[in-house]
């Protein structure tokens, strides 16, 4: 069992955004699917501990989160936010951020690849980048680190048909290469679908549906 | 020194002024008459009484009295600031460590330095500068703090998610932040002489100082302001931070913004 989520509550604002969900999540590719406001994002600031919850357990591989160093375990589960927040400075940079702060080699041009991109990007400014560019370049930070898990909120939400159509594949590609469980959060239905070993659907902070496989 | 003697009448005589500012806020519906009264009332009552403790004090010459007015002063200009800092979680006592250090490590450098005597005359008003300017500096700094974290939240949580301690993750806003609440001085430092007359050698000057003293005892205050400026930013700036955050490196939900 990759999280085991038991009770978990989370209030925010004064709103109550997950009223008390329990799930289970598999190692794999899966797809949590659901309108905006339905808690989604919320879940995956909660698995790498960007936020507690307010009551209940998250357990990882077995062990409560809160038991695991806090900055190791970001490390290992590495969430990739819903909008790109790059750092000054060059592509190469930014991908580098991450395994320089414990001390760690980076190897760039894997990263880059995996996230699709050439690795003639490693010298360009962050900020002169399109914003489906950068959405890699977020992508290939967060590789860098080596994850056992990474954690896509909305990979494509602010990407054209085309760019969207090319995630896609580089994440189905990634999927296929890197050993980490991958949890990928969307509002598209169509997309859990192509993306997902599992789908998941969260509605108004709860789960509407039992995880199952999808069938070609 | 030559030492000028004021009466009541030529203060009052100078309200003429306060009369033209009424004026050209009425005139031009500025809407200001109101804050000029107000302004004008408080400055007179503040400073007259603090005219009177500052009496006392110097007459006394007890180093206990000056500890305990610049303790106050402090204490004023920290729940001062706290109101520039509206979105800095607690950020009164940052403020007050800022303002404390700041003020008592200066005024204990300069006497150690041999620049000023551990007089009360001397103390007091070196003491007041330092920490109205520490004041200031903090106040900009800590407002430019909440400004740069209420915008760049997504930035700061995208870094952290990353495994990035809070200090990490917001390296670059403390830089901008001690940079805003510094740059004034410096930049008022370069200019002067050039396009203003600071205070201290206006006031050597019609107390009938000679131009030499007056231009030495200004570089003294500019020099020292510089420094506890510098320290009063860097202490409010590295100590509030840590408000925004919990002690798992989660940025905490932030206050509402108020104007």
């Amino acid at each position: 069992m990759l999280f085991a989520l038991r009770e978990v509550t989370y209030r925010r604002g004064g709103r109550v955004i997950l009223p008390a969900l329990t799930v289970a999540l598999e190692e794999g590719m899966t797809a949590l699917v659901g309108p905006s406001g339905a808690g989604k994002s919320t879940l995956l600031r909660l698995l790498n501990r960007l936020a507690d919850p307010d009551g209940g357990t998250i357990h990882y591989r077995g062990r409560d989160v809160r038991d695991y160093d806090v900055l190791e375990l970001r490390r290992e589960i590495a969430l990739v936010p819903q909008l790109p927040a790059l750092l000054p400075g060059s592509v190469a940079e930014n991908v580098a951020y991450g395994p320089g702060l414990c001390g760690r080699e980076c190897e760039l041009d894997r990263a880059l690849a995996l996230a699709g991109l050439d690795s003639a990007f490693a010298e360009r400014s962050a900020k002169q980048l399109s914003v489906g560019e950068q959405q890699r370049v977020m992508l290939a930070r967060a590789l860098a680190l080596e994850p056992a898990v990474l954690l896509l909120d909305e990979p494509t939400a602010a990407l054209d048909e085309r760019s969207r159509d090319a995630v896609e594949r580089t994440l189905l590609e990634l999927h296929t290469r890197v050993s980490a469980a991958i949890i990928v959060v969307t509002h598209d239905q169509g997309q859990a679908r192509r993306l997902g070993d599992r789908v998941l659907v969260l509605d108004g902070g709860c789960i509407q549906q039992q995880p199952q496989a999808v069938t070609a | 020194m030559a030492t000028i003697h004021l009466g009541v009448g030529q203060v009052a005589a100078s309200l003429a002024l306060v009369g033209v500012a009424a004026l050209v806020s009425v005139w031009q519906q500025a809407d200001l008459e109101g804050d000029i009264v107000v302004a004008t009332v408080r400055s007179f009552i503040q400073l007259t009484a603090i005219g009177y403790v500052i009496k006392v004090i110097f007459e006394q010459n007890n180093l206990a009295f000056v500890a305990a007015l610049l303790a106050v002063m402090v204490l004023f200009g920290a729940l001062t600031a706290r109101h520039r800092a509206r979105r800095v979680p607690h950020a009164f006592w940052p403020l007050l460590l800022a303002l404390a250090l700041a003020g008592a490590s200066t005024l204990l450098l300069v006497v150690a330095l041999g620049v000023f005597k551990p007089q009360a005359r001397y103390l007091v008003p070196v003491g007041g500068m330092v920490i109205g300017n520490a004041m200031t500096a903090a106040a900009v700094a800590l407002n430019r703090l909440g400004d740069d974290v209420a915008d760049g939240a997504a930035q700061i949580e995208a870094t952290l998610a990353l495994g990035a301690t809070a200090s990490q993750a917001m390296r670059p806003l403390l830089r901008r932040s001690l940079r805003s609440g510094m740059i004034p001085l410096i930049d008022s430092t370069k200019t002067t002489g050039l396009i203003f007359f600071p205070g201290t050698m206006v006031g050597m000057l019609l107390a009938g100082a000679t131009p030499i003293n007056a231009v030495r005892l200004q570089l003294i205050l500019l020099y020292v302001l510089l420094g506890s400026v510098a320290l009063a930013a860097l202490t409010s700036v590295h100590v509030a931070y840590r408000n925004f955050f919990t002690e798992a490196h989660q940025l905490r939900e932030l206050p509402q913004a108020s104007a």
